[in-house]
């Protein structure tokens, strides 16, 4: 069993403020932190590893800096961690990002089951997972709640939709999307560190990829592009509402349904 | 647009893939397997080829788009448990007002089992053109694969300028796929769209947890795919002469195959707690008299009741339902408060919603300096008026 769990670094706060003359992120703090959906993620790969053996890898596109996340992946029991770091890759969107995963997951073969988590705290998106299943041609689960069986050559998982939950069963390869609370996540372990600590965490770059066509990656492969960020409108109006009653709950109701919450 | 990609080494020349296109756009050329014009990505052919020799062609021409080829809006009707999602009709009024700036006739595109033809006639009424419907027991369940196969299929044909689909559970793990599939660009999750006179879709969103809007265009490439959020967009309304029609699209069982097998679907009743509820409604000591008036409230309003401390501690309700420094932190769309004075303690656990209607006797009560809405007046005449108001609107929609 080989399982692939893609992390991505975030960064720690997201408080950020807009430039207000330029329209762009301000400076975001250095800090950074693994993206807390994808601890779920990874959590959930090293649970089947320990029932049904084989490996866990864990994958990430970005800066040389992910190295860290990487090293507390090992120190949370991955068997190996893989970077994919090149200038070539900046900037990136949902498709040139998810095509460069898909490259990197090729790359790194013979993958049985491709973990996501459900989100990233910084994209926002929840829609890596399903594009790399697009690119890899597999079926993909997306808000997996628990994963119920995992058989010779299939998984059985439970998804939590709107107003149902689906128990679905997919062939290897497949990829999952993980919801949080699918398990609790270990935290890094004293003893792990101490024997992961010469562990060397694997880069590669664009040259390394199958695909080396520079028109699928980075900006250039990106077709969607932002015109500019801005504050969120806040809400500081205040309105007394006058009237007798009934020609207050009218004016309520006109509220509420302006809102949409009617 | 090149859709397919062929490795000639992986095929033994069963010739399965020509035999099983529904669409005849398959030849055996010089290089092996080609598609011609007729092929809509409907991803047969891929299905049925054991050796799996066929794959999608994911990149985009180098040329730039000709925008004019690629016209009209087309949104996807998502069912929910054999009914359509309410999102469907927000996405119908957004296309709608989108497409009249534009001259954009506005498509819908259908997909699930027995009855799904029935719900694309009801699209009609709202004023959609056309409402290419795929019915076949196969598609029963959520199964992204081969919802991605029909939706591919009906966007190969009619080559829309802009696809929307609800950024629901179903539509925010569709999405991505179909986009990636004709190596396109989509925003998640928009709270707001506009139009260009060229046809570029303007898309906000938020991002950062909402802390930051991003304005996302996607200039070079069609069709343009957004998920749109559910509950922001104005629903359609129905038009004076619906002259729109349902196309039937036949579906083969290849067609509808999918590589997931759903064993089971249930039903989930879920209790939400206050922290993941849109709305909340709070009965502070002023509403002690007739909590379950102000319960009832929550209900129509689809939201939760919650509590300041008093009343927790009288009893009323647990910790887990009162707001505050000592109770839960809440952020809503909407809160209204009745019957609450605004003290600091219960403030700082509910200043974040982001609209707060106060119903309070006393003008001089302090949650007025922290609300939106003001209403100075008896509670116990406001919350039956307005529960009467909702009820009333309610039966008039049925
Ligand atoms: C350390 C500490 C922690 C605390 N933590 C919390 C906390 O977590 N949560 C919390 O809620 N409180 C907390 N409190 C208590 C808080 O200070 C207030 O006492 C409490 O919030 C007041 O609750 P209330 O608004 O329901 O009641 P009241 O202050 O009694 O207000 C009732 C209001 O109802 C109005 N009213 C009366 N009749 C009507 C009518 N017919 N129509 C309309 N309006 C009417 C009145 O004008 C009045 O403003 C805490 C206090 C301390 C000291
Ligand atoms: N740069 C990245 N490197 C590795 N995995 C990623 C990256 N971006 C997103 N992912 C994965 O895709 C999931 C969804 O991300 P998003 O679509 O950005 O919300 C994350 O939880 C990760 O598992």
């Amino acid at each position: 069993m080989k399982i692939i769990v893609c992390m991505k670094q975030v960064p720690a706060s997201s408080k950020v403020e807009i430039d207000e003359e330029t329209g762009t992120l301000k400076r975001l703090g250095s800090d950074t932190k693994a993206n807390p959906y994808d601890l779920y993620a990874l959590e959930a790969a090293l649970k089947i590893r320990e029932k049904h053996g084989g490996t866990v890898t864990a994958l990430t596109m970005g800066p040389k800096q992910a190295e860290e996340m990487m090293k507390d992946a090992y120190m949370c029991g991955a068997d190996d961690a893989v970077v994919l770091s090149d200038l070539k890759f900046a900037g990136s969107d949902v498709l040139a990002t998810s095509y460069t995963l898909s490259q990197g997951i090729l790359l790194i073969g013979e993958a049985d089951v491709i973990i996501c988590g459900r989100q990233t705290t910084d994209g926002d998106t929840a829609q890596i997972g399903p594009a790399i299943a697009e690119h890899l041609n597999m079926p993909h689960a997306a808000w997996v709640s628990e994963i119920l069986e995992i058989k010779e050559k299939s998984i059985v998982v439970k998804q939590d939709l709107a107003s149902v939950s689906q128990i679905s069963e997919m062939p290897f390869p497949c990829l999952i999307t993980v919801d949080k609370d699918i398990n609790v996540p270990r935290l890094p372990s004293y003893i792990l560190k101490k024997e992961t600590a010469d562990k060397t965490v694997r880069f590669y770059a664009f040259d390394d990829l199958p695909d080396n066509d520079l028109s699928r990656y980075g900006l250039v492969g990106s077709p969607t592009n932002v015109e500019k960020m801005f504050a969120p409108p806040v809400n500081e109006k205040k309105i007394f509402l006058e009237g007798s009653d009934k020609e207050k709950t009218e004016k309520i109701f006109e509220i509420l349904s302006a809102g949409k919450f009617i | 647009m090149a859709t397919l990609r062929f490795d000639a080494q992986k095929c033994n020349l069963c010739g399965l893939c020509l035999e099983k296109c529904p669409f005849n756009a398959l030849e055996m050329g010089e290089k092996g397997i080609i598609e011609n014009e007729k092929c809509r990505m409907c991803g047969v052919c891929i299905k049925v080829c054991a050796q799996k020799a066929l794959s999608f062609e994911q990149k985009a021409s180098k040329a730039e788009v000709d925008k004019n080829k690629w016209k009209g809006i087309l949104i996807y009707a998502e069912q929910e448990e054999g009914e359509i999602h309410p999102v469907v009709y927000e996405l119908i009024g957004e296309a709608r007002r989108l497409g009249e700036k534009v001259g954009y006739d506005v498509y819908a595109v259908i997909v699930g089992g027995k009855g799904t033809n029935k719900n694309a006639k009801k699209l009609i009424p709202y004023g959609v053109k056309k409402v290419f419907s795929y019915e076949h027991t196969g598609f029963d369940g959520f199964k992204t694969d081969c919802y991605t196969d029909a939706i591919s299929d009906c966007i190969a044909s009619l080559k829309p300028s802009v696809v929307l689909i609800g950024a629901t559970a179903l539509g925010r793990s569709l999405a991505p796929r179909l986009s990636v599939r004709f190596h396109t660009g989509l925003t998640a999750d928009c709270t707001k769209l506009d139009i260009k006179p060229n046809t570029d879709l303007v898309q906000v969103r938020p991002a950062f947890g909402g802390n930051i809007m991003a304005q996302i265009l996607i200039s070079r490439s069609r069709p343009q795919f957004s998920t749109v959020r559910y509950k922001v967009m104005d629903k359609a309304k129905k038009v004076e002469n619906p002259d729109g029609e349902v196309v039937i699209v036949p579906v083969t069982d290849d067609m509808a195959h999918s590589a997931v097998k759903v064993l089971n679907i249930e039903h989930i009743n879920r209790t939400k707690s206050i922290e993941e509820e849109d709305v909340l409604v709070v009965a502070g000591r002023g509403a002690k008299n007739d909590v379950e008036m102000v319960r009832e409230l929550a209900t129509e309003l689809g939201g939760q009741l919650a509590f300041t401390r008093p009343m927790a501690e009288s009893g009323f309700g647990d910790n887990a339902h009162q707001i505050g420094l000592s109770g839960r932190t809440v952020k809503p769309k909407l809160i209204i408060t009745c019957g609450v004075s605004g003290a600091i303690q219960f403030t700082a656990g509910m200043n974040a919603a982001e609209c707060i209607i106060a119903i309070n006797t006393d003008p001089e009560a302090l949650i007025f300096n922290i609300a939106n809405y003001c209403i100075v007046d008896d509670l116990y005449k406001v919350v039956p008026n307005l529960i009467k108001k909702i009820k009333d609107a309610k039966n008039m929609e049925d």
